[in-house]
């Protein structure tokens, strides 16, 4: 059952990232409720656009359950964010990239003109690599407690016997990304964090992502309304999302097939790109990636330090969306890819096309 | 460019239970989506993308379901998107496949909402921990009987009007085949006698905990013309939410869901909901909720809802008939449950819905609602294709 090939796709709307803020992403957060780890970040994108919670027409968020430890934990945000009077408002139990997508489809219906979008997650209540063992299938996997960086070390021993990489190579890209986290004041590890020891072999714990927690909001805009907002409007030239199987054994775990999938539709191939912004939690899972995008070594991957930098679970893929905007936005790129994960090992992956007007 | 038109020419569910121990999660799915596709007959190729939604991952211990069902789901190397609104999420989920044909993103989607109950105890489940709320308010029984009492005191209903909307919706239920609760000895003095849970909510007249799920395919206008049994149209969608807690709220009758009908109506070309729409499916879990949402849907003036019930006119022969299918006090898989509303609406305005079908039903409304009384969805689907 071979999916039909995907054509490149022209969204019948033009429609743009104009506003992104985040948190300073923390280890822990004790003293922070999600509401009141979210709020200053909502106030931030709303402030940047003057934008007021009555003027927007659409609200997403995305959010886990499983984080808060506590069932309907997103419903508590939305006092946050001032439902009041009654918003047009939706939640996705994903990563917030999957949030601006929802939200996207909404503005190319015509019935909203402006979103607001967040996400939240807070990995320090919990030991986050046990409650990732919870999104494995219940019958046969979860109950064996196989952790995410487990998971993340067989897909690297594969690249590796594949030839595809080795370790002094992943220690270069985590080392590349603590590089770029010193100028990025959002970023919870930088450079002065070495590479350490074996974390499950042969990840270090350098390959491996920080535990924390974090939020990320984003606005978007169509047309018109997103010149008003914003002097330089990222616009979301394509944006498309893949799955694969959910079984490791079933998957060449060296490629990305759903990325790849999802950058022909996004149109990432029509012309090149500057900038990336990979959810790669894994320094591994960054050689996969490259692999999937074709991105050859004149792009700038990760100028944020990436998700080795700051990982907060739930916002991450956001934050690559944001990320890449607000480079846009400042002139710092005029053709960037942002991408998103999901799942163990790359099972799901959102790609986005941004662009700024030729200045 | 207007929005593309949206149809649903597949709907398919499973036989809903308490426990359904002869399939895992999977294979409960993968049963709704297949008689989906069947109704449709179209294969899992003809997918462009797949929507799934349900209440918490907590109901069945499953974090992100999505990534697990992708396979049974036949969404492999297609767009998967997970929806949660809590109860009101079944609605909402179909409303974001929907809004993918709408926006021409993709041509045919295919839409699904579920809960194995079976697999955990959701009554402790939707009993939250202090800090989050207040103590001894056992499930969702324990939240919402304050409002039915400040209901009947705002309204002066008599007390006797939530017995008979379990007494009607226990008996549409035994023309549903699909429909969780078949009490074939059912009389309105047994609902009147059962144990009193949350005063003045009684054991007969709250929702079961039942295992199933609900699918939809949705298409756009070039799809439903090759569609073998005559499409549901939809003519209106909307979702709206309000904070759980604040001073302003009205839990008797919350402004978002107002606003959200008022919406739904604009968009369908409705002035006169009461006498233009033929058949309601809505989300009822409690039975005095039946009253209360025919005023906060525009049925009924304010404190009239409760005259509507008792004068017989939501009755599968009434003039407004309401939850023919036995509604959520019948069947509830909680995630699902909302998602059931909106596919009865349409199998209504198709014809397809047998035994409990209203005659000449040509425009039907599906309502869900979630959290406390804070999330909204419903769509309007109708026989003919929309004008506008």
């Amino acid at each position: 059952m071979a999916p039909r090939k995907p054509s490149v796709m022209r969204p019948a709307r033009e429609v743009a990232i104009v506003a992104f803020g985040q948190t300073r992403h923390q280890r822990s957060t004790d003293e922070l409720s999600e509401v009141e780890m979210l709020m200053p970040v909502l106030h931030e994108v709303l402030a940047a656009t003057g934008l007021k919670t009555s003027d927007i027409g659409f609200t997403c968020s995305g959010s886990s359950d499983y984080l808060a430890g506590r069932a309907f934990s997103f419903t508590m945000a939305l006092d946050g964010v001032g439902a009041w009077p009654p918003i047009s408002e939706s939640h996705v139990e994903m990563d917030g990239a999957w949030a601006l997508y929802e939200a996207w489809t909404k503005l190319q219906t015509g019935e909203a003109d402006t979103a607001l979008v967040y996400s939240y997650g807070k990995s320090s209540p919990g030991s986050v690599r046990d409650v990732l063992t919870r999104q494995l299938d219940p019958y046969y996997v979860a109950p064996l407690w196989p952790d995410a960086v487990a998971l993340a070390a067989l897909q690297a021993q594969a690249l590796i016997d594949a030839g595809d990489t080795d370790e002094p190579a992943l220690a270069g890209i985590a080392t590349r990304s603590r590089a770029s986290a010193d100028a990025n004041p959002h970023a919870q590890r930088g450079s002065s964090a070495g590479q350490g020891d074996y974390a499950v072999r042969p990840l270090r714990r350098g390959d491996c992502p920080p535990v924390g927690d974090g939020a990320a909001a984003v606005i978007l805009a169509a047309g018109d309304r997103a010149r008003d907002l914003c002097e330089r409007p990222a616009w979301i030239r394509g944006i498309d999302h893949r799955i694969e199987a959910h079984a490791l054994g079933v998957r060449d775990l060296t490629e990305s097939p759903s990325t790849r999938l999802a950058a022909e539709r996004a149109g990432v191939f029509e012309r090149p790109v500057d900038t990336a912004e990979l959810h790669a939690p894994f320094t591994s899972q960054e050689v996969v990636l490259r692999k999937a995008l074709a991105l050859g070594d004149d792009v700038e991957v990760n100028p944020s330090g990436g998700a080795l930098a700051a990982n907060p679970v739930m916002a991450a893929g956001l934050i690559r969306l944001g990320e890449t905007a607000a480079r846009i936005h400042r002139g710092a790129s005029d053709r960037a890819v942002a991408h998103a994960t999901s799942g163990p090992c790359l099972q799901q992956n959102l790609v986005a096309v941004l662009e700024g007007d030729a200045s | 460019m207007g929005k593309e038109p949206v149809a649903v020419v597949g709907i398919g569910q499973t036989k809903h239970v308490a426990a359904r121990r002869d399939v895992s999660i999977a294979g409960l799915v993968r049963e709704a989506a297949q008689r989906a596709l069947a109704d449709a007959e179209l294969t899992w190729v003809d997918i462009d993308a797949v929507v799934i939604g349900k209440a918490p991952d907590f109901f069945e211990g499953v974090m992100m379901p999505e990534l697990y069902l992708a396979d049974a789901l036949g969404a492999v190397g297609k767009p998967m998107l997970r929806v949660h609104t809590a109860g009101s999420v079944g609605g909402s989920t179909a409303l974001v496949a929907a809004n993918l044909v709408a926006g021409r993103v993709h041509g045919t989607v295919l839409t699904l909402a579920f809960e194995k109950q079976s697999e955990s105890n959701a009554m402790w489940g939707l009993s939250l921990p202090i800090p989050f709320q207040q103590p001894l308010l056992a499930g969702a029984g324990g939240f919402f009987a304050p409002h039915v009492r400040a209901y009947m005191r705002r309204t002066g209903a008599p007390d006797s009007v939530g017995s008979l909307v379990a007494y009607k919706d226990r008996r549409n239920a035994l023309k549903n085949p699909y429909a969780h609760l078949h009490e074939r000895d059912i009389t309105l003095e047994k609902v009147q006698a059962s144990p009193m849970l949350w005063d003045p909510i009684r054991y007969s007249e709250t929702c079961p905990s039942s295992d199933g799920a609900c699918a939809m395919v949705l298409t756009d206008r070039a799809g439903a013309a090759r569609a073998p049994r005559p499409p549901a149209w939809m003519h209106g969608g909307a979702m709206r939410s309000e904070p759980t807690l604040f001073a302003g709220k009205d839990f008797v009758s919350p402004q978002a869901g107002k606003d959200c009908a008022a919406d739904v109506y604009r968009q369908a070309g409705i002035a006169d909901p009461r006498r233009e729409i033929d058949a309601v499916e809505m989300y009822v879990p409690f039975s005095w909720y039946e009253p209360m949402w025919l005023e906060n849907l525009g049925f009924a003036a304010e404190g009239e809802g409760w005259k509507l019930t008792e004068s017989g006119v939501t009755e599968l022969e009434g003039d407004l008939p309401v939850n023919m299918s036995g509604g959520v006090l019948s069947t509830n898989p909680i995630g699902a449950s909302g998602m059931i509303r909106f596919a009865e609406a349409a199998l209504q305005v198709r014809g397809q819905a047998g035994e409990h079908q209203v005659e000449g039903a040509r425009r039907a409304l599906g309502h869900a609602y979630g959290g406390g009384s804070q999330f909204f969805s419903m769509w309007l689907v109708g026989a003919e294709p929309p004008t506008t």
